[in-house]
Order: C-alpha cells, then structure tokens, then sequence
C-alpha cells in the first residue's frame, strides 16, 4: 500500500487534488525519552505528473506538519492520469498513481 | 570540412548552449539546503528566488487560523489570481522560516494548501513570485502550544 493517498476530481476543467502522504516528518529538533535527539527525517520534493506531465512540484522544510497535506489545482480533464510521487532526505521515495474523476 | 557544415555544427553547438543556460529556469522547485536551513526570511528568500525586495499585495490572499490551538498542524492557505511562477510559505518565527516552495507551471493554478508547524505566536507570510517579483502577505498566526517539539 502506498504511503500517499490521492483524490483529484474535475470540475469545469478544473482538477482539485487533495492528497495526505504518511511521514514521520521529524524536525531534528525532538528528543526521545533517553534526552537524545531524534535524526531529522522528512519529504524534501514533491512532484506531480499528469499525462508525463509535471503540473505541480514542491519543496517541503521540516516545518510541514507530520503526514503531510497538500492541495492544489490544474487544468486537465476526467480519465487523466496523476502521478505524485515524493523523496525524503535519506533518499527513500513512494509514489502513487491516480485516475482524474 | 565546408563553410556550410561548420555553420551548421556551429549553430547546433551555440543552441546546445542556449539549452543549458535556459535549463535552471524550466528547473522544478527543488529542496535547496542553503534556502530551507536559512534562519531568516529574508536570507532564505534570497537563496530561494536571488532576491528578496517584496511587495505587499492584496492580490496574495492567505488564509490562516487567527489562533491555532496546536502548533504542530496550523492549516495555511495561499491563493492568487496573478499569474504566478513560484509560491512559498514563510513562518518567521520558526527556527527555519522558510517552510514551502512550490512551483507552478503554465496551466496550474495559483493555489497552495498545507499544513504547517509553527514554533510559538508569529508571522505566517505568503509569498508570490510573479513576472520576476515577489508579492507578500502576512497574517499573525497565535499559537498555544508549539509544534516545533523539543
């Protein structure tokens, strides 16, 4: 099961995703219970693709939120496919392939 | 080899090069150290876009909670009808400011939702890159319980 869950739908040719990756998102900044800090581990680029496409593409800081939320918006059509796909900073990547409904 | 094919290899090589000097424009927003791990606004805005004039703009719309009872998820929005080129998100406050750079090629809208952490009470800025500049807006965030952990 991949690690990013997507929802994309058209409207007037307009595509609204909505997508949650699960991540730990450590900041470096937390310690555990033995007062060591905890590595710092978290998504670095986001990137989407529609039709090969790349339509949208980010670049996080540890200051987004633990499980990550991202929305945004293209213009495409029903049946498209979307590709997001995510690399954190210990070079570790997941994907997930949707259909635009 | 004839004057005609030198022209020709010479016209192919200087196209070559017109490739890779407009290469870092077509760039995707990528994770850049020096721009993430800057710990002022105006340095990371620096190291993000070269340059860190900006402009209030009414056009940036943000939208943000007034008081956000957990640091650790405050939802931000930013959204624009100008033809914008790059979106970012800076936190003053945090020990990073910088939080989020987005690109937005032809055809994607000026639109960004996240959700950030925020360390203590601050300014959450929205910045817009259009036509080469930046436009901002700025809105407190108060936060009752940081997010940043520690």
């Amino acid at each position: 099961m991949s690690s990013i869950r997507i929802k994309a739908k058209e409207r007037k040719g307009e595509v609204d995703v909505k997508c949650l990756m699960k991540h730990d998102m450590e900041t470096g900044l937390r310690k555990d219970k033995s007062g060591k800090k905890i590595p710092e581990h978290w998504i670095q680029d986001v990137t989407a693709e529609s039709n090969g496409k790349v339509v949208f593409s980010c670049a996080f800081n540890t200051s987004i939120s633990k499980d990550p939320y991202l929305a945004f918006a293209f213009s495409g059509k029903k049946g498209d496919s979307l590709t997001i796909s995510w690399k954190d900073n210990t070079g570790a990547t997941d994907s997930a392939e949707t259909k635009i409904r | 080899m004839d004057r005609r094919s030198v022209l020709k290899v010479a016209g192919v090589v200087s196209a070559a090069a017109t490739a890779l000097v407009a290469m870092p424009r077509l760039a995707m927003a990528a994770y850049t150290e020096k721009a993430f791990k800057a710990k002022g606004g105006a340095d990371a805005l620096q190291n993000a876009y070269g340059a860190n004039a900006t402009t209030p703009s009414d056009q940036v719309k943000l939208k943000a909670p007034d008081i956000a009872e957990n640091g650790a998820v405050v939802p931000v929005e930013v959204a624009t009808d100008m033809d914008a080129e790059s979106i970012a998100i800076l936190i003053d406050g945090n020990p990073s400011p910088l939080a989020l750079t987005a690109d937005i090629p032809a055809g994607t809208k000026g639109l960004v939702k996240t959700r950030c952490r925020m360390g203590k009470t601050t300014n959450v800025t929205a910045v817009v890159k259009s036509g080469g500049k930046l436009y901002t807006a700025s809105k407190e965030v108060k936060v009752t319980i940081g997010g940043c952990g520690g």
